[in-house]
């Protein structure tokens, strides 16, 4: 009862409060003072999120705490975190179609009245949906699950949690709205203008000392290391963001801002950030999925864990200096260039020992792979990890990359990451907590998760094989001269041969969406089917074994 | 501190304490003393449903 009471009228509700109320008194000042048109409606959106938050937190504070006493844990916002990330993963794959099916067919959906749907915003919106939106999603949610199993506390900080859910929800709406409204920083995984920026540090840093606070007061001496990885990913993205997006508005009632950083340094700080959300936020906290939900599902530990400890540094320690890769053959000296690029290759090592020591913790248990599909998606998630990261260092070596930069080989090299890695993970990792946060013996259906795996898995080999081609094509034909000299194709006749390809990657992505479909229907007849509640035993509260 | 001395810093002493940092993480993973604490560790997540667990 001491901790319900705490919790009703608590430091971190009036906290809460006071930030809504300051944010609103800050969107409605913006909206009447607008100088542009989409600020205002950035703003209203703004008022209208902070008005639901402030009612939301009203009805925790009048009826009593909604935290889940049921289970030692706080899972709430875990179940939260679930719901959303499908919902965001759908919706971003569906942008993610649309886009590609707008590059193949680009006489039927184009519409010159409807700005909004240009490629231009609807691309942005797409990448932001499934890294930040999805992934980010899932990355939050897991690394609570995660955090308060291994170090066998329940959540810190009361409310926070929520805070951050719901925070995070309000800077992805605040995000997508605001290209298809034409607001971007023009800055590459870092579109959003800066109060969406500002908002969203000031959610980070709450997810931070959330998730610090429950290492805090762990019970178990070891942090295990899939939170060292969660910790690394919370960190290092609070500095990237903070840093890259360093930025002077133009007036505190418009959207346009210009950036502290110009030229070179500009460019250099942006792939800095770049290329470390992808090593922090796409590699570093899925790994984290990776170091638990793997062992959990096949019931054996981690292959090695003196390799995960070297393979969490050697990552740590190589992964910051690479973005200049992304810079080959620009105002960039070349010595940084080299430096981008021979880091990249050192990833080689702690990459491949992490993928070897995924694998191998199935030493033993390989024929589980036959008769447990989700298992077979988190293994499968893992041996893209280990051929992604091998096409990476490759294309980071100059030579390679004055073949493959600006074509669309890169644009297959990331959905080999982003679907095959990022998606497969956490599409296991969503597959485990569905039954186990829900407390159902298993899921729904598996031979659905069979339909899903294969239908992905098809997606994701028609995607990357066929950007390789239109990739590498597309390189060579631009690289191409006549006997006088001359180029030998014009522009446009490069983007002509493309053409089949991108019906190909169209059709590879439209599979992945079905398949993502399935899932969502197996995880929501999961969550409410009519097969009888299963406890587990290791959720149950202290106070209530106790009594018994 | 002017361009030169920064690039001058990170090539030398920038680089030694970093190769450092690493040797030292990379001694406490493979030290021998260190085998039955992460041979626990690496046990931990599988061991949520023991009873003694819940005391």
């Amino acid at each position: 009862m001491a901790s319900m009471s705490r919790q009703r009228g608590g430091l971190d509700a009036w906290a809460i409060g006071a930030i809504i109320v300051a944010c609103s008194y800050f969107a409605l000042w913006g909206a009447a003072n607008a100088t542009d048109s989409a600020f205002a409606i950035q703003m209203w959106t703004a008022l209208g999120a902070f008005l639901f938050g402030g009612a939301l937190l009203t009805g925790v504070l009048g009826r009593g705490p909604a935290l889940d006493q049921s289970s030692r844990y706080e899972n709430g916002v875990i179940k939260a975190g679930v719901v959303a990330s499908m919902f965001w993963g759908i919706a971003g794959f569906l942008v993610g179609v649309i886009i590609a099916a707008q590059l193949a067919f680009p006489n039927v959906l184009y519409f010159e009245e409807w700005g909004w749907t240009n490629f231009g915003r609807l691309r942005p919106l797409h990448t932001s949906a499934v890294i930040f939106a999805f992934g980010g999603n899932v990355l939050i949610a897991t690394s609570f699950y995660v955090v308060q199993r291994t170090c066998r506390a329940r959540l810190a900080g009361g409310l926070w949690p929520w805070f951050v859910f719901w925070g995070y929800q309000l800077f992805i709406v605040m995000a997508g709205t605001g290209y298809l409204l034409g607001i971007t920083q023009g800055r590459e995984y870092a579109e959003p203008p800066w109060y969406t920026d500002l908002w969203l540090t000031l959610v980070w840093v709450a997810y931070l000392l959330v998730f610090l606070g429950t290492i805090w007061k762990r019970q178990e001496k070891h942090i295990y290391v899939a939170n060292w990885f969660y910790l690394a990913f919370i960190v290092t993205i609070a500095m990237l963001h903070i840093v890259n997006n360093l930025a002077a508005p133009v007036s505190l009632s418009g959207w346009f801002s210009y950036s502290l950083f110009s030229g070179v340094q500009d460019a250099l700080t942006q792939w800095w950030y770049g290329h470390n959300a992808v090593g922090f936020f796409l590699t570093a906290g899925f790994l984290g999925i990776m170091y638990y939900f793997i062992p959990k599902q096949a019931d054996r530990p981690v292959y090695s864990y003196r390799l995960s400890i070297i393979h969490f540094w050697a990552l740590i320690f190589l992964y910051i200096w690479a973005g200049p890769h992304h810079l080959h053959y620009t105002a960039l000296p070349q010595w940084a260039q080299t430096l981008g690029a021979t880091f990249s290759i050192m990833l080689w090592m702690p990459s491949w020992g992490g993928m070897i020591n995924g694998l191998m913790t199935l030493s033993g248990a390989w024929d589980k792979l036959r008769t447990d599909p989700v298992l077979r998606m988190l293994v499968v998630s893992v041996a893209f990890y280990g051929m992604s990261t091998f096409e990476g260092p490759v294309m980071s070596i100059r030579a390679v990359n004055s073949l493959s930069h600006y074509t669309d080989w890169t644009i297959g090299h990331v959905h080999s990451g982003a679907l095959g890695w990022v998606g497969f993970v956490s599409f296991g990792a969503l597959y485990c907590l569905t039954p186990w946060l829900w407390r159902r013996k298993g899921l729904f259906s598996n031979a659905l998760v069979e339909w899903h795996f294969w239908l992905s898995t098809i997606g994701i080999v028609l995607y990357i094989t066929s950007m390789w081609v239109a990739g590498i094509m597309q390189g060579l034909m631009w690289r191409a001269y006549n006997e006088f000299g001359f180029l030998e194709y014009s522009f446009v006749e490069t983007v002509e041969a493309m053409n089949p390809y991108y019906i190909i990657r169209a059709l590879g992505g439209t599979l992945f969406l079905l398949g993502a479909l399935i899932m969502a229907y197996n995880l929501w007849r999961t969550a409410t089917g009519k097969e009888p509640a299963h406890v587990r035993t290791a959720d149950v509260p202290a106070q209530a074994v106790a009594a018994e | 501190m002017t361009y030169e001395q920064a690039t001058q810093f990170a090539q030398t002493w920038g680089l030694v304490l970093l190769a450092v940092c690493f040797g030292l993480a990379v001694i406490y993973a493979l030290w021998p003393g260190n085998k039955k604490k992460f041979d626990q560790a690496a046990r931990s997540p599988l061991e949520e449903g023991d009873d003694n667990d819940r005391a």
